[in-house]
């Protein structure tokens, strides 16, 4: 499902080079739920911002479902984040001047699906994190573990076959985070999304298939 | 996509209210300005009544003689009109009438300055003028040389009151005229049917205006319909090379051109009498200039304005990105909330804008004004909303679309 070998990704400034990650050669399969640990700045959220194409490789190449992605345009680059992926962050990133049901809505926007189909479908991916209640409040009306499964639910309205969190349980309290962690093994279970997951959370990790360790850029353990 | 995107332009605007109360209040001033403007042109050039023709009338205005080492541009004179202007193919009916001239009438011990016009009974046909009392000169009047007079309601009520005004003499520059009819003003804005006071050109002392190649007279041409302007325009540009300069020492060509109101501003604002084509597109572009250069300083504060506001929602930005968003429906998201707000701010110039032009009318500074919203001024104002819209957003929207997502995400946008 996701194949990355000899990623090396580099920021460059005017003055100095700082290599984010080097030498990454990953594969995860199609149903696999694999954590990926390591220190802060290690390099681990720029890993899944590469397999989420939210930003490219300066050397090596990323496959995604068997398919290279260096060659894709910007159209192209967006069809399969809105199509294949879907993401989960630390700090939620819903969009606070939209009602939850329109936050969940919101990679539905971009395909092409009648008013009713992408409500009925956000319904659904509201129902399924316990929320159908909240639908039309806003996100500062809920509790922060609220807001992570509106965001779990916004990832799973477009029904993608590769779910990446980044942190997902990091700002919120242990009860909260297994919470969380349920939906998301839940998923993995029972739809057979692809999850990587970034965590600094041995328990959390202990839940996935198998934990990559990353340290200075490198993978060092497997 | 589209009404999920105007609810959050709609929640936007109202959670930033300062914002958009300063950015309301500027795209209102701003667009208020420009639908006044609109307003006063459209009254200039549009087609209101008496000018019900106003698609197929032809004018001629100025003629220019011109010569080795002399040249004139003046109006019209009657002869020039009166011997070459008539019996045009495609013309339905020729009118003269002078231009305005101010005057004075002493009546009832008191001096009133007034406009009068001398016209030809045609001019009553060619122009509708809604009357009031009476009936317009006719032929006979005109024929006889008469002294009489058509006023308008304003100039009526100034010199006889509540009185009947008909069959009465009013004095103007010395000479009685009888009074025939009063019309309903028109605005002095309508340089064609505006006057105060209208008597037939025949009641001049002096007659020999009427052998004039140039002097103060413009001619209507009344067309079967557009298409027969090429028709006249060239006919009549084949009889003035047939004329007969030798009464005019220096001159030896003369050029005129019947088109229509719009075309004769442009060719008087822009000199270009010697130009045989109707060049009207130069005053279209020199207005869309000045509507540009006017738009210019609102929009680039707009523009800062957006792009603060716009960056401020990077992480938004970002997720969209993340879930699939392409720049361009990012672009086309972007622009849409600004014309949202370009809208509402050219829905309260609209409202503020009756109120303007009833202001102006009652200021007495253009006589007779009768500003006033239209279909044409409304659809104005909405165009300009809409343009002002796209213009002031599209660069914080291309800005934002190049955003990378992760920087984005970080809220790093700047």
């Amino acid at each position: 499902m996701i194949r990355l070998a000899n990623v090396e990704k580099v920021y460059r400034t005017d003055r100095i080079e700082t290599v984010a990650l080097s030498q990454i050669d990953l594969t995860v399969a199609a149903g696999e739920f694999v954590a990926v640990m390591g220190p802060s700045g290690c390099g681990k959220s720029t890993l899944l911002n590469l397999i989420g194409l939210l930003d490219a490789p300066s050397s090596g190449t990323i496959e995604l479902a068997g398919k290279p992605v260096a060659s894709y345009r910007d159209r192209e680059v967006s069809r399969l984040r809105n199509q294949t992926i879907g993401f989960v962050f630390q700090t939620f990133h819903l969009i606070p001047d939209l009602r939850v049901l329109d936050n969940v809505e919101l990679p539905l926007l971009y395909r092409k699906m009648s008013g009713a189909e992408r409500r009925a479908r956000a319904t659904r991916a509201l129902e399924r994190v316990g929320l159908s209640s909240r639908l039309q409040h806003f996100p500062s009306q809920l509790s922060g573990g609220q807001q992570q499964r509106v965001a779990i639910a916004r990832a799973m309205a477009g029904e993608p076959r590769i779910l990446l969190a980044d942190e997902p349980t990091g700002n919120l309290d242990s009860q909260m985070g297994d919470e969380v962690m349920g939906l998301l093994e839940d998923l993995n279970q029972k739809e057979g999304t692809t999850i990587v997951m970034v965590t600094h959370d041995q328990r959390q990790a202990d839940k996935a298939h198998r934990t990559i360790r990353i340290f200075d850029g490198r993978q060092v353990a497997c | 996509m589209l009404k999920s995107h105007l609810r959050l332009a709609l929640a936007v605007l109202q959670r930033r209210k300062v914002f958009t109360a300063i950015s309301l209040f500027g795209i209102a001033l701003t667009l208020l300005v420009l639908i006044v403007a609109g307003a006063l042109l459209d009254n200039v050039f549009g087609a209101f009544p008496p000018e019900v023709h106003h698609d197929r009338t032809l004018l001629i205005f100025n003629v220019r003689m011109e010569g080795k080492n002399a040249q004139s541009t003046s109006p019209a004179g009657f002869g020039l009109l009166d011997r070459y202007a008539r019996d045009l193919p495609g013309v339905e009916r020729m009118a003269i009438t002078s231009t305005m001239r101010e005057a004075f009438s002493y009546q009832g011990g008191q001096k009133h300055r007034l406009y009068m016009k001398r016209t030809d009974a045609e001019y009553w046909r060619v122009l509708q003028f809604e009357f009031l009392e009476g009936a317009p000169f006719a032929e006979a009047e005109v024929e006889a040389g008469s002294r009489v007079a058509v006023l308008n309601r304003s100039t009526r009520e100034r010199i006889f009151g509540d009185a009947p005004a008909l069959g009465r003499d009013v004095e103007v520059d010395g000479v009685n005229y009888r009074v025939m009819g009063v019309v309903a003003d028109v605005s002095m804005l309508r340089a064609l049917p505006f006057s105060d006071v209208w008597v037939p050109h025949s009641a001049a002392k002096d007659q020999a205006y009427r052998k004039e190649l140039g002097g103060d007279f413009w001619g209507l041409l009344l067309a079967r319909d557009a298409a027969a302007f090429p028709q006249i325009q060239a006919e009549f540009r084949s009889r003035l090379q047939r004329i007969d300069l030798s009464a005019e020492p220096g001159f030896e060509r003369i050029l005129a051109l019947p088109e229509t109101l719009f075309a004769s501003t442009s060719r008087m604002l822009f000199d270009t009498h010697d130009e045989a084509e109707s060049r009207p597109e130069r005053l279209v572009g020199v207005l869309g200039l000045l509507t540009l250069l006017f738009l210019g300083l609102p929009t680039i504060n707009l523009v800062n304005l957006s792009v603060s506001r716009i960056l401020e929602r990077a992480p938004e930005i970002g997720v969209r990105k993340a879930f699939g968003a392409s720049a361009l429906s990012l672009v086309g998201q972007f622009v849409l909330e600004n014309v949202v707000l370009t809208l509402l701010g050219g829905a309260l110039a609209l409202l503020a804008a009756p109120l303007v032009l009833a202001a102006i009318n009652h200021s007495g500074l253009i006589p007779y004004a009768q500003l006033g919203l239209n279909l044409r001024t409304f659809g104005l104002g909405l165009g300009l909303a809409v343009f002002f819209g796209v213009l002031s957003g599209a660069y914080p929207a291309w800005r934002l679309a190049r955003l990378h997502p992760v920087q984005a995400l970080k809220g790093a946008a700047r």
